[in-house]
C-alpha cells in the first residue's frame, strides 16, 4: 500500500491550510426531492479521499457543493474555519464527470488554464503539463479530437495547472481501458505525491483500493460510512455499503 | 474575435483601396429633383460647370418637397426644384436668400394606347382630367408631395374633381418618385402626370403613350435658391452662389438648351439673364 | 418586355468591361456595408456574449427588445440618422450627412441588434456548456465572455455574415442618409433604385445580379478563410 506523504506542497507555504474541512448539516434540494440530506463530517488534508456510492447518490453534487458551484440549501462547509470564497476556490481545482473541451487544441486547452501566468512562462509550463499528461503527439490536436481517454488526461492536467491545494475527481477513470485507467492512476498517485490532496469519486473498488488512504460512502445524499480505506473494504458496516461491494464483486 | 474580424477588416481595407483615391475638390450639395436627374440633365450640365469652375455638385434628388425640407433643415447650399409657390413661401419664410427662374419643361398626360377616357389628342388639360374621372379610368398619381404632384392636385382642382374621394379607387397615390410613379402606371394601364423629361428617358413604357400636351398651363418652372446663410452658417455661400450665377449665365442656359435626349430638348431655359437685361 | 437571358448577358457584360464607375460603386458598396459589420461586431458580439453570460433584472426585456429591433427597417434606422445628423440636428456641426461616414453610421446600428441577437444565442448555447467548468476556474465575466466569443468564432462569423447580409442588401437607410450622390455616396441598391425610377428594369436587374454574385462571394471568402483557419490553427 501507498504511504501518504507529510503535507508539504503548494499548501505549506500559504498562511493557513484549507483543512479540516467540516461540513455541518448540509442540505440542497428542490421543493420535491431532497438530494443531500442534513450531512455532517469532518475531513482532514491527508491523503486521498475515495467518495463511493450507488448511481444518483449524490456524489457530484456534493463536489460541486464543496467546490461552491451550488449554493447548498440550508447547512454550512467550513474551510478551517472560513466560508468558501473566491479565494479558497481559487486553491481547489476540479475535474467533472463529463470533462468541458474547449473549441482549441490541447496545448491551448491548458494555457488557458495558466492565465494567471506570464505569457513568458506560460508556453514552458505548457510543454511541462503536456508531457506529464503524455499528450505530445497530440498537443495541437483540437481537444475535442481526442479520445475520452485522452481527454479525462488533458482534464487532469488542466485541473493541475492552476497548482490546486485540493484537487477534486469525478470519476477521472470511468469509460477508460485497463492501460488508461493505470496511466490516470499513476497520475493521481503523482499529483498526491506533489501534496495535492485528492478527493476522487470512483465506481471502482479496486481503484479505490490501490488509490484511497480513506473512503466516504454516500447513500441517497447522506455519508453513511467514513472510515480508512483498509477497514472499509475489510468490514463496511452498512448494508448499503455491504451490497454496494457486493455487486461489484458479483459482475 | 480579433481574428475572427481580420478577413473582415481586411476586406473592408481592400474595398477602400480599391476606390479610386478621392480629390478633395470643393464641393456643394444640391437639393433637387428626380427629374432633373432622371432625365440626365445634371449629368450633362454638371461636368461643363465643373471643369469650368472646379467645384463639385453633390445632387440629391428626391421630391421637391422632400428637397426643399431637407434644405429647410440646412441639408443642402442649394435648392433647384419646381413649384413655384412653395419656393416662394421658402425665401419669404427666411429659408433661402433668392429665387430665380431657371428654365422650364412641360407635363405631359400619358395613358394607355386604349384610351378608355377618350382623351388623346386634347389639348386642354383639365377637360382630360375631367374625362378620366368621369370615366373612372385608372390614374396614377405620385401623392408625395413633389412638385409633379402638387401640379396635378391643381389640375384636379381646375377640373372640379375632389380626387380624395376617389383615393384607392381609380385613383392610385404611389406616394413615390416619377419613375416608380410611371412603372406603376404602365403596370396597370394607368394614366399618369409626369414631366416630359422623365417621360422621354424613361426605359419601361409598356403600353402607355402621351395623350394630352400642349397646354400652356401643363408648363413646369424651375427655380434655384441658395439656401439662406444667416439660418444655417455652414452654406457654402461662395461656391452655390458661382453655380447660381452660372446657371443663369449665357454659357449656362446654352447648356441646358443644347441638351437632348433622341434629338429632343427637354429644357427651355428662361433665367432673366444678365446679357438679356442689357438688351431688355 | 425583357427576357431573363439578356439580364444575364447584361450583367456579365457589365462586369466584363470593367466599368470604372460600376467598379466604384461595387467597391463603396463593400467598404461602406463591410465597414458597418466590422463596428456591429465589435460592439454586438461582446453585447450578445454580456447578455448570454450576465443575469440582471430586466435582461429578459432587454434580449426581446433585441429581437424585435432585429427587424428594424431600415427607413426608420435612417430616418433616426438623418435627424441626428441634418445641420438641424444635435450632430449637424460635423457635417456628416450625405457621406460613406454616414451611411456607415447608419447600417451600424442597422446590423449591430441582429449580430448581437444571434450571438447571444449561440453564446447562450456555449455558455450553458462551458459554465461551471469558468466558474471552477473563477474567470471573471470579460475573461468569460472573451474566451466564449473565441471558442464561438466560427458560430459567429455566421452571424456577421447574416450582418452583412442586410447591409449590403438594404437601400432605405443609405438612400436616406447618403443621398444616392454620384460618386459620392451611391452604393449597388441605390443604384439600383434609381435605374428601376428611370425604368430601366434591365439594367436595375442586372445590377440586383451583380449584387447577389457580391454577397455569394463575400460569404464563399469567409466560410472559406474560416475553414483554412480552422486547418491552420490545429495542423
Ligand atoms: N442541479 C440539479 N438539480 C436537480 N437534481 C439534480 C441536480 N444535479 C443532480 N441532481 C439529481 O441528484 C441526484 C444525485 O446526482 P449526482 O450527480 O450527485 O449523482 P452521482 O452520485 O454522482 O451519480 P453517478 O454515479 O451516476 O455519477 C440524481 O438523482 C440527479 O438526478
Ligand atoms: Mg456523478
Amino acid at each position: 500500500m501507498l504511504k501518504p506523504p507529510e503535507l508539504t506542497g503548494n499548501g505549506a507555504s500559504l498562511a493557513t491550510s484549507l483543512f479540516p474541512l467540516v461540513i455541518s448539516d448540509l442540505t440542497f434540494g428542490s421543493r420535491e426531492r431532497t438530494l443531500i440530506d442534513n450531512l455532517t463530517m469532518t475531513l482532514d488534508g491527508r491523503g486521498i479521499t475515495a467518495v463511493m456510492g450507488a448511481n444518483g447518490a449524490g456524489k457530484s453534487l456534493l463536489l460541486r457543493l464543496l467546490h461552491g458551484l451550488l449554493t447548498p440549501t440550508s447547512g454550512t462547509i467550513n474551510w478551517n474555519g472560513q466560508q468558501l470564497d473566491d479565494d479558497i476556490r481559487a486553491r481547489q481545482a476540479m475535474v467533472f464527470q463529463r470533462p468541458t473541451m474547449l473549441r482549441r487544441s490541447a496545448a491551448d486547452n491548458l494555457a488557458f488554464a495558466l492565465q494567471g501566468l506570464p505569457r513568458s512562462k506560460r508556453k514552458h509550463r505548457v510543454e511541462e503539463l503536456i508531457t506529464e499528461a503524455k499528450l505530445e503527439h497530440a498537443a495541437l490536436t483540437p481537444a475535442r479530437l481526442l479520445s475520452g481517454g485522452e481527454q479525462q488526461r488533458l482534464a487532469i492536467a488542466r485541473a493541475r495547472a492552476s497548482e490546486p491545494e485540493l484537487l477534486f475527481l469525478d470519476e477521472p477513470a470511468a469509460s477508460l481501458d485497463p492501460i488508461a485507467t493505470h496511466a490516470v492512476e499513476d497520475f493521481v498517485r503523482d499529483i498526491h505525491h506533489d501534496g495535492i490532496k485528492v478527493i476522487l469519486v470512483t465506481h471502482d473498488v479496486g481503484q479505490a483500493k490501490r488509490l484511497a488512504d480513506d473512503v466516504l460512502f454516500l447513500h441517497r445524499g447522506r455519508v453513511i460510512e467514513q472510515a480508512p480505506a483498509e477497514e472499509f473494504f475489510k468490514r463496511p458496516t452498512s448494508a448499503a455499503a455491504r451490497a454496494y461491494l457486493d455487486g461489484q464483486l458479483a459482475i | 474575435m480579433k481574428r475572427l474580424l481580420t478577413p473582415l477588416a481586411a476586406l473592408a481595407l481592400v474595398a477602400s483601396a480599391a476606390l479610386p483615391a478621392q480629390a478633395e475638390d470643393p464641393f456643394i450639395i444640391v437639393q433637387s429633383t428626380t427629374s432633373t436627374q432622371n432625365s440626365g440633365l445634371l449629368n450633362y450640365i454638371l461636368p461643363i460647370f465643373k471643369k469650368k469652375s472646379g467645384i463639385d455638385v453633390r445632387v440629391v434628388a428626391v421630391g421637391t418637397g422632400q428637397a426643399i425640407k431637407n434644405a429647410a433643415n440646412g441639408d443642402g447650399d442649394v435648392l433647384l426644384v419646381h413649384a413655384k409657390p412653395a419656393e416662394e413661401k421658402f425665401v419669404a419664410d427666411g429659408q433661402g436668400v433668392k429665387r430665380f427662374d431657371v428654365m422650364y419643361n412641360d407635363f405631359v398626360i400619358v395613358g394607355p394606347k386604349s384610351d378608355p377616357a377618350k382623351v388623346a389628342g386634347g389639348k386642354n388639360a383639365a377637360a382630360a382630367f375631367k374625362a378620366i374621372a368621369d370615366a373612372k379610368a385608372p390614374f396614377a398619381s405620385r401623392g408625395d408631395d413633389s412638385g409633379t404632384h402638387k401640379a396635378e392636385k391643381r389640375h384636379w382642382k381646375a377640373a372640379g374633381v375632389d380626387i380624395d374621394k376617389a383615393s384607392g379607387d381609380w385613383y392610385r397615390s404611389t406616394g413615390s418618385g416619377m419613375g416608380a410613379t410611371l412603372n406603376t402606371a404602365a403596370g396597370m394601364n394607368a394614366y399618369a402626370l409626369t414631366d416630359r423629361a422623365t417621360w422621354i428617358a424613361f426605359k419601361n413604357k409598356g403600353e402607355l403613350e402621351i395623350v394630352v400636351e400642349g397646354d400652356p398651363k401643363l408648363f413646369n418652372q424651375y427655380g434655384v435658391i441658395l439656401v439662406n446663410p444667416e439660418k444655417h452658417k455652414h452654406v457654402k455661400v461662395k461656391e452655390g452662389q458661382q453655380f447660381i450665377d452660372w446657371l443663369l449665365s449665357a454659357e449656362g442656359q446654352n447648356a441646358i438648351r443644347s441638351f437632348k435626349v433622341d434629338g429632343q430638348q427637354l429644357f427651355f431655359p428662361n433665367a432673366e439673364t444678365a446679357e438679356k437685361k442689357k438688351a431688355g | 418586355m425583357f427576357e431573363s437571358g439578356s439580364i444575364l448577358s447584361l450583367a456579365v457584360g457589365l462586369v466584363v468591361s470593367g466599368d470604372p464607375e460600376l467598379w466604384s460603386i461595387i467597391a463603396l458598396s463593400l467598404r461602406v456595408s463591410l465597414t458597418a459589420v466590422a463596428l456591429a461586431c465589435l460592439i454586438g458580439l461582446p453585447l450578445g456574449a454580456f447578455l448570454a453570460v450576465v443575469k440582471f433584472p430586466g435582461r429578459g426585456g432587454l434580449v426581446a427588445l433585441l429581437n424585435a429591433f432585429m427587424g428594424l427597417p431600415p427607413v426608420v434606422v435612417g430616418l433616426f440618422v438623418y435627424l441626428a445628423l441634418s445641420r438641424s440636428g444635435p450632430l449637424g456641426v460635423l457635417g456628416l450627412l450625405y457621406t460613406p461616414t454616414a451611411m456607415i453610421i447608419a447600417q451600424t446600428i442597422l446590423v449591430t441588434p441582429l449580430i448581437a441577437a444571434l450571438a447571444r444565442q449561440s453564446m447562450a448555447d456555449l455558455h450553458g456548456e462551458y459554465d461551471e467548468f469558468f466558474r471552477s476556474l473563477g474567470l471573471s465575466t470579460r475573461q468569460t465572455i472573451g474566451a466564449l466569443i473565441w471558442d464561438g468564432r466560427y458560430s459567429l462569423s455566421t452571424a456577421a455574415l447574416a450582418g452583412f447580409g442586410r447591409a449590403i442588401a438594404e437601400v432605405g437607410a443609405v438612400i436616406i442618409v447618403g443621398g444616392n450622390i454620384e460618386h459620392v455616396t451611391r452604393v449597388m441598391t441605390t443604384a439600383i433604385a434609381l435605374e428601376t425610377s428611370k425604368g430601366d428594369l434591365a439594367l436595375a436587374m442586372a445590377l440586383g445580379l451583380i449584387l447577389i454574385a457580391i454577397a455569394l462571394l463575400v460569404n464563399v471568402a469567409v466560410l472559406s478563410l474560416n475553414r483554412t483557419a480552422k486547418r491552420l490553427a490545429y495542423a
